[in-house]
């Protein structure tokens, strides 16, 4: 088992870390899992997460300019690795000049992902950093707990507002209350609520458009048979969705969600290279 | 200084005025001696034969807080007068601005005995002199919060800082940062091969950033695993010194041999074993079932077993249990070697327990 890679385009790199960021800001842990053409950030949705589960695929084409990997079996060329990706932001944030960066999984005393930058130095040779980041393997049995979610049978789609004013929205409610309501409908409406004993606040969205889904074969009748103005809602934890929105650093191109009534929210954002999809449950 | 301690300790001599601070745990002091020509106007006031050098110490904070804005201090003041009046145990900083506005405070002092390190940088094996710009950008790959790091010495004369690993940490889920300076970019290297130091990040920190904004180069004394490690700064009107204790080799051996600089290749070679196909084929192997089996870089919760510590040698110190300080590095690693008492010049410079060396003055 095998991987190697490396970067050498400063843009690549910072927008590299840009994406570290965000998944930090996310998940204390989480799984890397590396395929000859991707590499996908992987939280599932265990109890220890509050429930939330992320899954953010990369094409590794369009950052790496070297990318070697071999999986631990031909049949089943992957590599699944538990990490901390706080770690791999804080490895990445001092490398903004850097000539290269090389990342590469190492086994010394324990598994680590080793990333080595090369930095500029008005030395004859270059400085070095390497950061040893312990890594856990995930065994190839235990593979099956990180597939890929499948879109929920929501009730409303809805595109997103513009994630700063969504961002500082939330932000000021969450110093009111732990809980937010999330409602939307097929009319391009979306309200954001909070309700404690004293306070009640909504911010009301319009104009929001809805995004159209190819309906397979009666799979989304549930929503197209939907009275446009009937809102669907779920009550999540309102620290997730300000995480979520705090760790968005660049604009993404599309950013949506999907509301399943009192269930749970899908959110997608889907930049160029990356897309995010990141599942908050609703409390009951 | 008030990275070091909570006091500042004042002596005024004739070769200047020398500002000094050390930490609770007395395993960092660091003194800034400023010449009589930094001043516009110096005296010491008389020390003859009879007379003691006057020296007193004032509350840190105290002493920060007349100075608290320095971009406005820039542009308003034109002077700034230092008294010490004794007979009434105030020390008068005045500052006289502009527009006719004279700002006078006092601050109570409290008579000390000397503070003075134990220390000797001719007795140190090895010595670096680099700018602080290098050193500065070398520091800033590590984390703010990274309490101790270790500096070392590799093939091919390079230099490395490495994070220091506590041996209460977990070594399997704890990050590990190297960074390598070849000998090039620094102004002078006489290091002895294989030596290594750990030694507190946090109250050099503040050092570094003094050098920096001075534009000073910045020399680093250093001697056995144990013994402490000097940091200068020379300039025409300022002598600076923090002299900061270090790890004794008792407990960096028990650290994994990864800690030792002189067998640790530098990065980028090839040379350090994939060797992760057996360790796929132990864990393909292993017990299946739907438990997972407990990850090395995450144990599911398993009690870290209760590590024996290394013997200590008698001259430890009792820990004490203040609220740390914080940047203070953990009392049980760190010996505070170098105060010996200024009472007893013959002893030797391993001290024994918290020898305090200023007291309070005792009630009037």
């Amino acid at each position: 088992m095998r991987f190697r890679a490396k970067i050498v385009d400063l843009a690549c790199l910072n927008h590299f870390s840009r994406i570290i960021n965000t998944i930090a800001k996310l998940a204390k842990t989480c799984i890397l899992r590396l395929t000859v053409c991707k590499l996908y950030f992987i939280l599932s949705d265990k109890v220890a997460n509050g429930g939330a589960s992320l899954w953010c695929e990369l094409s590794q084409g369009n950052f790496f300019d070297e990318f070697q990997m071999e999986g631990v079996a031909a049949e089943h060329n992957e590599i699944y690795l538990e990490l901390v990706p706080e770690n791999l932001s804080r490895a990445l944030k001092t490398s903004q000049s850097a000539k290269a960066v090389k990342i590469k999984l190492t086994n010394k005393h324990c598994p680590c992902l080793r990333v080595a930058v090369e930095l500029p130095s008005l030395s004859s040779s270059s400085r070095i950093v390497t950061h040893d980041i312990p890594v856990g393997v995930i065994p190839r049995r235990m593979w099956n707990d990180f597939r890929e979610p499948s879109v929920p049978d929501f009730d409303v789609s809805i595109y997103l507002p513009v994630l700063k004013t969504m961002k500082s929205v939330v932000e000021r409610m969450k110093n009111l209350s732990n809980f937010i309501v999330i409602e939307a409908n097929l009319s391009g409406e979306m309200n954001l609520k909070i309700e404690t004993d004293l306070v009640s606040v909504t911010t009301h969205f319009k104009d929001l458009g809805n995004p159209p889904w190819a309906s397979e074969d009666g799979c989304q009748s549930s929503a197209q048979s939907r009275d446009l103005e009937s809102m669907a809602e779920a009550c999540i934890d309102i620290k997730k969705l300000q995480q979520l929105l705090a760790g968005q650093q660049v604009n993404p191109t599309k950013a949506l969600c999907n509301i399943v009534h009192k269930r749970i929210v899908h959110f997608i954002l889907l930049h160029e290279e990356v897309s995010l999809q990141y599942f908050i449950p609703a409390i009951a | 200084l008030s990275r070091i301690g909570d006091e500042l300790y004042l002596e005024p001599t004739e070769s200047g005025l020398s500002l000094r601070a050390v930490n609770s745990s007395r395993s960092g002091f660091s003194s800034f001696l400023f010449a009589p020509l930094f001043f516009q106007l110096y005296e010491p006031g008389s020390a003859g034969p009879e007379t003691e050098v006057f020296r007193c110490k004032v509350h840190m904070k105290s002493f920060l807080g007349i100075f608290r804005s320095l971009p406005s201090l820039e542009k308003t003041v034109g002077k700034c007068l230092i008294l010490l009046k004794p007979r009434a145990s105030r020390l008068v900083l005045q500052l006289h601005c502009k527009y006719g506005v004279t700002k006078t405070h006092n601050l109570a002092f409290q008579e000390c005995e000397q503070l003075q390190a134990v220390f000797d940088t001719q007795r140190c094996a090895s010595h670096l002199c680099a700018p602080a710009r290098v050193l500065a950008e070398a520091v800033v790959h590590f984390a703010p919060t990274l309490a101790e790091v270790t500096l070392g010495t590799g093939p091919g004369g390079k230099i490395s800082l490495r994070n220091y690993v506590e041996d209460e940490a977990e070594p399997s889920k704890t990050m590990v940062t190297e960074l390598w300076l070849a000998e090039d970019e620094f102004q002078s290297v006489a290091v002895a091969p294989g030596s290594h130091i750990t030694f507190c990040l946090k109250e050099f920190r503040g050092l570094l950033s003094f050098a920096e904004a001075s534009n000073l180069p910045l020399t680093i004394h250093f001697d056995a695993p144990g013994r402490p490690v000097i940091f200068t700064l020379d300039d025409t009107v300022l002598e600076v010194h923090l002299v900061l204790a270090t790890l004794s080799d008792l407990q960096s051996n028990s650290q994994s041999p990864s800690t030792n600089g002189a067998s640790h290749l530098p990065a980028l070679s090839d040379d350090f074993a994939d060797d992760l196909e057996s360790y796929m084929v132990a864990m393909e192997a292993s017990e299946g079932g739907s438990e997972r089996p407990p990850s090395p870089t995450f144990p599911l919760r398993t009690p870290w077993p209760a590590e024996s510590k290394p013997e200590e040698e008698e001259e430890e110190e009792e820990e004490e249990e203040e609220g740390a300080v914080p940047g203070t590095p953990p009392h049980k690693k760190f010996r505070s070697l170098f105060f010996g008492s200024v009472m007893t010049p013959g002893r030797p410079g391993l001290a024994t327990t918290q020898e305090v060396l200023a007291e309070d003055s005792e009630g009037e």
